[in-house]
């Protein structure tokens, strides 16, 4: 390893990415773009509360009352059916034809057996494809027939259930979640995408031949590949962190822990991207081959949603998933400052990337026998 | 002077094709030394061993005493190589493809008279894809010549070139032999090798055909020097009769084979004595690509291109 030829291989790599405006794009605008969209999709407030079409036979107060505190949890939002032709036979009917919203029915007797304390059914529709809208509407609609119970009992509550907290001392967000994951997506994406394209073109045009006549080894070719990304991955993870703080209110802690990470990471993937390319016979079989480990990796190591929230078995299968080490551990870093398991996800990763990278240089050879 | 290149009963098999069947040749240092042969004669699998790029599968081979594939990292640092078919990297300029290689190699070669020599200066900071096939060409060369090496190998270096850069690479081959170096390079253009060349060696099917200087190899493999009259065919009876053979009557003119340069005069004055009319006279001799035709012989007719300089 010779550290004048490694800067020297560094600056054509980069000037290569700089005079390549679609590669520049992929590796620092894309993660940008994923995470205003994620962002905005998923931090809103107010587009959580489920829509509740409510036709209402009854029409005096206690009926009045009822769907005001409803409409007062925030859970649902109370939309009341005008239309006279509905009836509590055809509602159903009507629901489906309305795109399948979340329905309640109030009868006609609700207030005066309220009045009575005589027993009185609200009915909820929901379509059983959409559990979520209809459970959270059952819940509310449940949540508050309770407090109407009790206030007709003339009782007090004694369980208090505050609002949930996230994990950990901080009320953690999607948006929280999603940072760890876009960084790991671009340290996965930018060498992966590239690594595997360069080095079966490379091979094709005889331009690893041409630096196989120079002093420049394998190993310091590699090299010089990775600190390039490691520089591109300190740049993306940068801006997807100054815009997950600072426009989405993320919650994550920067500190000299997550440097590891944006090193190993890239030295892993890099190594792999070369010895994908390496091991295809041609530029074309080398891009389905990078696609192959690159996009069930892109989706199941926790990027775009938490590992915990998969199927046990779909958990399994990305526990071997080296990606899911490197964001795990910059969760650990950032969110639950968990040292101990962020230094077992170091670990992890950093003897993976040191087989790959040993594989890539020790497989692949710049000359024909 | 001491041999730069030595080859001994080289042989290269791929799978069920011998490509170099036992070859043997050395080249002097500080000479030019041409490799001539039709499309798959073995021309570059045996530049890509001596380079160090591909193992040979027997033979001896040693390049300024080092065996090329063993010791390539230490014969690269003295050694020129433009591959057949030369690519870089597609976004860099001639001027930092210099800059790059003088790293690499911690050479002390000055980039823009490196440039300047190779008539690429205008083009330093144009990007690689945006040259004309012959400014690539002439990036490669100005490559192989940013270590300054002891040995210039240059495989089929003006193929496809117009007539102006391939006069630049003649040139800078030609000032590569001035300065002391070595050259050892492949071609199927004929007159390129003749004109260039202290020695050539023809390769085909794998062999050594023949091997010399163009004079030697002519001298060997071509017909004697002709004197060529325009004059009736009865003057090649007169001539048959008064010099004894060797002359023949061909499309309007007379051909007399000359054993040597000399007889010339002789033959010329025996036509003025025969009192037969002819009016114009040359001598023919055989050219490097009447021989390498000849002894090649049966091989496809697009393999051989005979452009000469323009």
């Amino acid at each position: 390893m010779n550290g004048r030829r490694i800067g020297a291989d560094i600056r054509v790599v980069a000037r290569g990415y700089y005079r390549n405006p679609a590669a520049l794009f992929f590796s620092l605008i894309f993660p940008l773009i994923l995470i205003g969209l994620f962002g905005l999709i998923f931090s809103s407030t107010g587009s959580g509360a489920v829509t509740v079409y409510v036709l209402n036979e009854d029409h005096h107060a206690a009926s009045t009352q009822f769907l005001s505190a409803l409409n007062n949890t925030t859970i649902v939002k109370v939309q009341v059916v005008t239309d006279p032709s509905v009836t509590p036979a055809s509602f159903a009917g009507w629901l489906g034809q309305n795109g399948d919203p979340v329905g309640l029915v109030i009868p006609a007797d609700f207030s005066q057996n309220v009045s009575n304390a005589t027993p009185v059914d609200v009915t909820v529709f929901s379509n059983p494809q959409d559990a979520s809208a209809g459970g959270e509407a059952l819940f509310a609609v449940a949540g508050v027939a309770n407090q109407f119970n009790l206030a007709l009992a003339h009782g007090s509550p004694v369980i208090e259930v505050p609002p949930a907290k996230g994990v950990g001392s901080t009320i953690y967000t999607y948006i929280d979640y999603l940072i760890p994951g876009l960084i790991g997506f671009s340290i996965l994406t930018s060498p992966m995408f590239s690594m595997v394209d360069v080095t079966s073109s490379y091979r094709k045009e005889g331009l690893f031949r041409q630096l196989s006549l120079t002093p420049l080894t394998r190993g310091e070719w590699l090299t010089s590949r990775i600190l390039w990304y490691v520089l591109l991955t300190f740049a993306a993870a940068a801006i997807v962190l100054a815009v997950g703080r600072g426009g989405f209110g993320a919650h994550e802690t920067v500190g000299v822990g997550l440097l590891p990470f944006l090193v190993a990471g890239p030295f892993f993937f890099v190594s792999l991207g070369m010895l994908a390319g390496a091991a295809a016979p041609t530029p074309e079989s080398a891009a389905v081959i990078g696609n192959i480990i690159t996009f069930p990796m892109m989706f199941l190591s926790g990027t775009f949603f938490p590992v915990s929230q998969f199927p046990g078995g779909l958990q399994e299968f990305a526990h071997i998933l080296p990606l899911y080490y490197v964001i795990d551990g910059m969760n650990q870093v950032m969110l639950f400052h968990n040292t101990a398991r962020a230094a077992t996800d170091l670990a992890i990763v950093v003897v993976a990337g040191a087989v790959v990278f040993l594989l890539a240089i020790r497989l692949f050879r710049w000359r024909d026998e | 002077m001491a041999d730069a290149i030595e080859v001994r009963d080289l042989v290269k098999r791929y799978d069920d094709l011998t490509a170099v069947d036992g070859i043997s040749f050395s080249v002097p240092a500080g000479s030019v030394f041409s490799f001539l042969g039709p499309n798959g004669a073995g021309k570059t699998t045996t530049v890509e061993i001596l380079e160090g790029l591909r193992r040979r599968s027997s033979g001896e081979v040693q390049v300024l005493g080092l065996d090329p594939w063993t010791d390539g990292r230490a014969l690269h640092a003295r050694v020129g190589v433009i591959p057949q078919e030369f690519r870089f990297f597609e976004k860099i300029t001639p001027g930092e493809a210099v800059a790059y290689y003088r790293a690499l190699f911690r050479s002390r070669v000055d980039a823009s008279e490196l440039l300047a020599r190779v008539e690429l200066l205008d083009k330093k900071d144009a990007r690689y894809d945006q040259l004309s096939g012959g400014q690539k060409q002439k990036l490669g060369l100005a490559l192989a010549l940013s270590n300054d090496p002891e040995i210039c190998f240059l495989d089929e270096p003006t193929t496809g070139l117009d007539p102006h850069a391939r006069r630049a690479i003649w040139h800078v081959i030609r000032s590569l032999k001035a300065a002391g170096r070595t050259v050892f390079l492949t071609t199927h253009y004929l007159e390129e090798a003749e004109l260039l060349s202290d020695r050539v060696a023809i390769i085909h099917h794998g062999r050594i055909i023949a091997v010399g200087t163009p004079s030697e190899i002519i001298a060997a493999h071509g017909q004697k020097t002709r004197l060529e009259l325009e004059a009736p065919p009865a003057l090649a009876d007169y001539l048959s009769k008064a010099l004894g053979g060797g002359v023949r009557a061909e499309a309007g003119r007379v051909i007399v084979e000359l054993g040597d340069p000399h007889d010339a005069l002789r033959v010329l004055t025996a036509a003025e004595a025969s009192g037969l009319p002819w009016t114009s006279f040359a001598t023919e001799r055989d050219t490097l690509e009447d021989v390498f035709v000849r002894l090649v012989g049966r091989m496809d007719d697009g393999a051989l291109k005979a452009e000469g300089p323009a």
